[in-house]
């Protein structure tokens, strides 16, 4: 029963949802920035510059908070197929939360555009400026998104499958709200 | 493992999930602009552009054909009272500059009435930045992107007859009134002979903060210092399809060519959403300081041709202004430089070259 299974650390769950609102926020912004010249596309840009530097802070605190404690195993009897599809699509899922801010960072120092926070804050570029490397970058970002969007609609049904179909406390292990620690053990 | 599912049961939560994924997935269609055909998007300005003009990769979508400059600008300090914009205070910072002829055709040959744009790029020691494009019209033509979309429509082609057809132009006059009222203002223009001399307006307003968070509505010009030579509408010899830039090529390799750089101060109830309008001619101007430009270059290989000159790089103390054509120009000046970076490899050279620069500079 999902009751015995053991569940995602606080922590984890924490920054787990944090992050998913946080980027599910983003792929939103920047696809309606990419697709609108009124009014709104100053004010997505303004925000999609500083939500992206916060996941790259997040995604890194959440690797190094992951690596300490390592999420409770898959059910044995979890299929093989759907085994690989779980870690494949975790290992897709971090590094594009790692990759698409930096691509981000990146295509903008190249461009280049001042990479400016809020108000007067602005990070350094990370890159010299090249129209050619902005060339590659700026599509990449495009296209990783609609793959970050993608294996995010997988994760997604998947939790839903293994929350609603199979019942078999994996859903339950990042839902739960109780406070209990249990980090695999 | 619970008890098991029926059948029934567990296709209902199939379903559950499987409406789910398709509600997110359209939700992210939408606001991709996948499921609104009409909405005006980047994608849908560079297509009129390229309806109206032909496909000129690696070209700007707009102001096609131009040239690259550099120098300097000498700050007075004077704006320093309505802005905090270290580009501002008393000083001097380097710039890098481009003249060009609106439209998107890079090969136009250059004529009298073609609109002359001078667009720079301010950069102070401490790393701010300000972008600036600017034309030598008073007004713009159009004062929302919806209607700049409807201009290039109304202008394009017919395949049928390879002429614009003038019905749509009226009847898109007589949709905007503020268009009629601007193109008669623009007619009406002094043109000066050449780039030299031609004065350049930011025709969108902006908005100067100062240290304490006082907002000032302001419109800016780069006024020539070189006092304009003869009259433009003279008919002259040698007159061939690069003849502006020539021009302007010689006369840099003569000496710096100067402008200054005037802030006009708005008052409150000046119109700072509307391009189409002037605003009273009594208004403040403030002497900002001096653009000089002392070098010239052929945009292939030159320094400013992978500068996107977005009207939103602004430094803290300049501020955009609710004028909505910002946001579309910042929004699809973008992706004319997305488009012309990505096609850098397949584009032919510009009209004025390296080449031609040399020629035209004369003998040293």
């Amino acid at each position: 029963m999902s009751a015995s299974r053991p569940t995602f650390t606080a922590g984890s769950r924490l920054l787990h949802w944090v992050m998913a609102a946080l980027i599910i926020a983003m792929l939103f912004i920047g696809a309606g920035m990419a697709a609108t010249v009124s009014r709104c596309y100053p004010v997505l840009v303004s925000l999609h510059r500083p939500i992206g530097i916060v996941i790259l802070v997040l995604v890194v605190v959440r690797f190094l908070n992951r690596l300490m404690h390592p999420p409770p195993p898959l059910p044995r009897d979890l299929p093989a197929w759907q085994r690989l599809a779980a870690k494949g699509s975790h290992y897709v899922l971090y590094g594009l939360m790692f990759l698409m801010p930096l691509i981000g960072w990146a295509m903008m120092s190249a461009a280049p555009y001042p990479v400016v926070l809020f108000g007067a804050l602005r990070l350094p570029p990370i890159m010299p400026p090249s129209a050619s490397l902005y060339a590659l970058l700026r599509p990449a970002h495009a296209y990783l998104a609609y793959l970050f969007f993608a294996t995010l609609l997988g994760h997604l049904g998947a939790a839903l499958f293994h929350g609603l179909v199979r019942r078999d406390g994996v859903l339950q292990s990042m839902v739960s709200v109780r406070n209990e620690v249990g980090d695999g053990t | 493992m619970s008890s098991k599912l029926s059948l029934a049961a567990m296709l209902l939560r199939l379903g559950v999930i499987g409406a789910l994924l398709v509600g997110a997935a359209s939700s992210f269609a939408y606001v991709a602009g996948w499921l609104s055909p009409k909405r005006l998007t980047q994608a849908s300005l560079m297509e009129a552009f390229a309806r109206l003009n032909g496909e000129h990769p690696g070209f700007r979508r707009n102001h096609a054909k131009g040239l690259c400059v550099s120098g300097w600008f000498d700050s007075t300090g004077a704006a320093t009272l309505l802005s905090k914009s270290s580009i501002l205070e008393p000083g001097r910072v380097p710039l890098i500059g481009r003249f060009a002829l609106a439209g998107g055709m890079p090969m136009q040959a250059d004529t009298t009435s073609a609109v002359r744009s001078l667009a720079l790029r301010l950069m102070s020691p401490d790393g701010e930045e300000w972008r600036t494009g600017m034309n030598d019209i008073p007004v713009f033509p159009v004062n929302t992107a919806q209607a700049f979309y409807e201009q290039l429509l109304a202008s394009t082609p017919d395949p049928a007859t390879g002429k614009p057809d003038p019905q749509a132009m009226r009847r898109f006059l007589d949709r905007h009134p503020e268009t009629a009222q601007a193109l008669s203002i623009i007619g009406s223009r002094p043109i000066t002979p050449g780039f030299a001399d031609s004065t350049f307006h930011s025709l969108n307003s902006f908005r100067f903060v100062d240290e304490g968070g006082r907002s000032t509505p302001v419109r800016w010009a780069a006024v020539p210092l070189e006092p304009p030579s003869a009259d433009a509408a003279a008919p002259s010899v040698n007159r061939d399809g690069n003849y502006l830039f020539d021009d302007l090529i010689a006369r840099i390799h003569q000496r710096p060519l100067q402008w200054r750089l005037v802030i006009i101060v708005g008052q409150s109830q000046d119109p700072t959403s509307d391009a189409t309008l002037r605003w009273p001619a009594d208004r403040a101007q403030i002497d900002a300081g001096t653009v000089t430009l002392d070098t010239v270059s052929s945009e292939d290989g030159g320094p400013c041709t992978d500068i996107n000159f977005d009207p939103l790089v602004l430094p803290p103390g300049i501020e955009p202004s609710d004028d909505p054509l910002l946001s579309a120009r910042s929004a699809t000046y973008g992706r004319s430089f997305t488009l012309r970076a990505t096609e850098k490899r397949v584009k032919p050279p510009s009209a004025i070259t390296p080449q031609e620069v040399r020629i035209a500079r004369g003998p040293s």
